[in-house]
C-alpha cells in the first residue's frame, strides 16, 4: 500500500464536521472510460449542460479548457494563441511528469480530514492540473468541466493550481451532471497556490441534480503580493452540499476575496461558507455572501475570519433571503483575533422581504410580483464581485432565471 | 370650491392599522387642479390618511369609500391607483440595496420624460441614477429623489409627505420650486408641520386632523399662523374638537 493511504483506510469511516454524513458505499463507482476527443466534438447534450455551468465546448472567449466526464480526462489543452502561457494537464499526467508537483500534493488539504478527502486520496480520478508561467497574463478564462455522465456515480477529483510568480489568470470550473442523472457524489479536492504578486480569479459555478451530494474541499495558499478571488455560484437544488474553503494569506499584503452566491430551492441542504487565514503584514481579507432561500430549502452560511498578524484587515458580509416560511437560512459568522491590531468585522441580516419595499415600489407602478422579482435581483446583484467579463453576464441569466422560477 | 369636479372623494372613511383605529368616518374632498394641506399634531392621521389613499394592505377598511376622478378605489391594489395618476413622494423612503434610482426612473418615465432636465430641476447628479436607491443618501438627496421620481411618474393627483422636514435652506428652494411648478398644472395634498414649504407652494384649502377626522378646514395662511401661533394645545380646547374626542 502505497505511503499515506493506510490512515486514510481509517479515515474513510470519519464524518465530517459539517453537513449531513454520508454512506459513501451506497454510490457506484462503475463507469465505462470516455475516448479522448476534440471538446467541440462532444455530444449536443452534455455541451448543453457544460454552458449552463458557464463551461463553452466551442471555446468561444476561453483561453484554454480541462473537460472530465466520470473518470476520463477527455480533452485539456490551451489554445493555439494562448500556448506557452500556462499549461493544462490532468493531475496523473502531471504528478508523472514534474516530481516537483508531489510538493504540492494534499500539502493545504488533510487526506485525512473525514471520509470525503479520505475518498479523494483512495479513490482518486483525475482532475486538473493547471499551471500558469510566470509573469504570462492571459486576457481570456481557463475553463474545466467536472462532468458525471452516469447515474448514482461516486466521483472524486483533486485539482492542482499553479499561479507562478507575478502571473495573471481567470479560471472558471463548471460542475454538470447528464440530463438524465438525478444522484450521485460527488468529492472535489482543489489546492491553489498563488505566488508572489500573482493574481489568480477562480470560478465554480454548479449545476447539479436534485438527488445529488457535493462534498468539495478546497484550500489556498497566497505568496507576498498575490490576489485570489474566489467566485462560487450554486443557483441550483442539490440534495446537499457542504464546502468551507479555506485561504491562507502567508504572504505580505496578500489580498483574498470570497464571493458566494447560494440559492436553495427544493430540498436543498447547503452548508457553505469561507475561511481567511491572515497570517502576513498588511494581508486583506473579504468574504461576501448572497444567498436566498425557497421552497424547503435549508441553508448554513458560514464565515470565518482568523487574525494572527498585527497588521491585517478582513471583513466578512452576509446576506441571506427568506422566501418561503418552510425554508431557512442560518448565519454563522465568526472572528478569531489571535494578536493585538488585526481588524476583523461582520455584518450578518437574514429575512424575508421588507413590506415596506414592495409598498414603495408598488407606489411607483409595480406590480407586487414586479417589486418582489425587482428586490431579489437586486438583492443578488453580482455586479460588484469580482467575475471575469465573458462570465458576468451569463451569471446574471443565470440569476435572473433561478429567480424567475422561484417566483 | 364645489364647482369643480373633484380629483380625490374621501367619504366616511374609517380604517384600522394593525388593530388599532386611525382613521374614523374621515371625510375629504379635493377638487381639480387644487393643492390642500394636511396638518395636525403627531399621531392624529395624518400618514394613516396617506397610506390608505395609496391602499396600502397594512390599512383594513371598516367603512367608507375612496373615489379618484370618478372610480372607486376603495379596493384597488397600489399600484392600480398609481396607474391611474395618483403619486407620492414619501417622507422616508427605504433603501432598496441593488435596486438603482435609475431603473425606478425609467419604469415610471416610459421613455416620455426629458432625464436630463429633471435631473437639473431637481439637483440630482446623472450618476446617483447609477446608485442604489435611497442607499447612503443624506436627507436633502432622500427628498429631492422623491420628487424626481415623482416628475418622471406625471401624476395628475401628487401627494408630499413633508417634503421639508429635515431638509437644508439651499434644497428647501430646489423643492419648493420643483413642487410649484409641478402642482400648477396638477392636484395635490402636501403635509408639512413647520410650513417652511409654503413659502414657495400656493394651497388653495388647509385641514386639520385630530383622532383621525378632519375637525377644520380653510385658507391656509390663516389656519397655519394660528397653530404657530397657539399651538394645537389650543386646538384641542375647540369644542369641535373635545366632541370628536369624545365620539372617538
Amino acid at each position: 500500500m502505497p505511503k499515506g493511504k493506510k490512515d486514510s483506510q481509517k479515515a474513510i469511516r470519519k464524518p465530517a464536521a459539517f453537513g449531513p454524513d454520508l454512506d459513501i458505499r451506497g454510490f457506484s463507482r462503475e463507469a465505462a472510460p470516455w475516448p479522448s476527443c476534440p471538446v467541440s466534438s462532444l455530444p449536443e447534450d452534455i455541451a448543453q449542460r457544460a454552458l449552463s455551468a458557464g463551461v463553452r465546448t466551442d471555446e468561444v472567449d476561453r483561453a484554454g479548457t480541462y473537460f472530465q466526464i466520470d473518470r476520463s480526462a477527455v480533452f485539456k489543452g490551451m489554445k493555439k494563441t494562448f500556448g506557452g502561457k500556462a499549461e493544462i494537464l490532468s493531475t496523473k499526467d502531471a504528478l508523472k511528469k514534474y516530481r516537483w508537483a508531489r510538493n504540492y500534493w494534499w500539502k493545504l488539504v488533510d487526506a485525512n480530514m473525514d471520509k470525503y478527502t479520505a475518498l479523494a486520496n483512495l479513490r482518486w480520478d483525475q482532475g486538473y492540473f493547471i499551471r500558469v508561467l510566470k509573469d504570462q497574463k492571459i486576457e481570456l478564462p481557463l475553463q474545466a468541466c467536472m462532468f458525471i455522465s452516469r447515474e448514482n456515480f461516486n466521483q472524486n477529483v483533486h485539482n492542482l493550481i499553479i499561479a507562478e510568480p507575478g502571473s495573471e489568470a481567470q479560471i472558471i470550473t463548471g460542475c454538470a451532471v447528464h440530463p438524465n442523472i438525478q444522484s450521485g457524489l460527488h468529492v472535489g479536492i482543489s489546492e491553489f497556490y498563488v505566488k508572489k504578486d500573482a493574481k489568480l480569479t477562480f470560478t465554480m459555478i454548479h449545476n447539479w441534480a436534485q438527488n445529488f451530494h457535493v462534498r468539495p474541499r478546497s484550500a489556498a495558499l497566497l505568496e507576498d503580493g498575490a490576489t485570489f478571488v474566489s467566485n462560487y455560484v450554486c443557483m441550483k437544488s442539490v440534495k446537499s452540499l457542504q464546502m468551507y474553503p479555506v485561504a491562507y494569506c502567508k504572504g505580505a499584503n496578500s489580498r483574498v476575496s470570497f464571493n458566494t452566491i447560494l440559492h436553495g430551492a427544493k430540498n436543498s441542504y447547503l452548508d457553505v461558507g469561507s475561511k481567511v487565514v491572515l497570517q502576513g503584514k498588511g494581508s486583506r481579507g473579504e468574504v461576501i455572501a448572497r444567498a436566498i432561500a425557497t421552497e424547503n430549502a435549508q441553508i448554513k452560511a458560514r464565515g470565518l475570519l482568523v487574525g494572527e498578524n498585527e497588521d491585517s484587515r478582513a471583513h466578512l458580509e452576509c446576506r441571506g433571503l427568506l422566501l418561503s416560511d418552510q425554508a431557512s437560512i442560518h448565519a454563522i459568522p465568526e472572528l478569531v483575533g489571535k494578536v493585538e491590531g488585526t481588524e476583523l468585522s461582520h455584518e450578518a441580516a437574514v429575512g424575508k422581504i421588507a413590506e415596506e419595499q414592495i409598498q414603495y415600489l408598488m407606489a411607483r407602478g409595480f406590480s407586487e410580483s414586479e417589486a418582489e422579482s425587482l428586490i431579489i435581483r437586486g438583492f443578488m446583484n453580482v455586479g460588484t464581485f469580482g467575475l471575469p467579463d465573458a462570465l458576468k453576464e451569463e451569471i446574471k441569466k443565470m440569476v435572473d432565471a433561478s429567480i424567475a422560477g422561484a417566483l | 370650491m364645489g364647482e369643480r369636479l373633484a380629483i380625490l372623494t374621501i367619504e366616511d372613511l374609517t380604517v384600522k392599522i394593525a388593530g388599532k383605529k386611525v382613521l374614523n368616518g374621515l371625510n375629504l374632498e379635493v377638487p381639480e387642479g387644487e393643492t390642500h394641506v394636511l396638518l395636525g399634531p403627531n399621531g392624529s392621521g395624518k400618514t394613516s390618511l396617506i397610506m390608505s389613499i395609496l391602499g396600502f394592505p397594512s390599512c383594513r377598511i371598516l367603512s367608507g369609500r375612496i373615489q379618484f376622478n370618478g372610480t372607486d378605489i376603495t379596493a384597488m391594489p397600489t399600484n392600480e391607483r398609481a396607474r391611474l395618476g395618483i403619486g407620492v413622494a414619501f417622507q422616508n423612503p427605504p433603501p432598496i440595496k441593488g435596486v438603482r434610482l435609475g431603473d425606478v426612473f425609467r419604469h415610471l418615465a416610459k421613455g416620455e420624460a426629458d432625464e436630463i432636465k429633471l435631473t437639473r430641476t431637481t439637483n440630482i447628479p446623472m450618476e446617483f441614477l447609477e446608485r442604489d436607491l435611497n442607499v447612503g443618501f443624506s436627507g436633502g438627496e432622500l427628498k429631492r429623489a422623491e420628487i424626481f421620481q415623482l416628475l418622471a411618474q406625471r401624476p395628475s393627483f401628487a401627494i408630499f409627505d413633508e417634503p421639508d422636514s429635515g431638509v437644508d435652506v439651499e434644497n428647501l428652494k430646489i423643492i419648493g420650486k420643483a413642487i410649484s411648478e409641478f402642482l400648477k398644472r396638477r392636484s395635490g395634498l402636501l403635509i408639512t408641520h413647520l410650513g417652511h414649504i409654503l413659502r414657495y407652494v400656493r394651497a388653495d384649502v388647509a385641514h386639520v386632523m385630530f383622532y383621525g377626522v378632519i375637525a377644520c378646514s380653510g385658507e391656509p395662511s390663516k389656519i397655519f399662523n394660528l397653530i404657530m401661533k397657539r399651538g394645537y394645545k389650543w386646538c384641542e380646547k375647540c369644542p369641535k374638537v373635545k366632541r370628536i374626542r369624545r365620539k372617538r
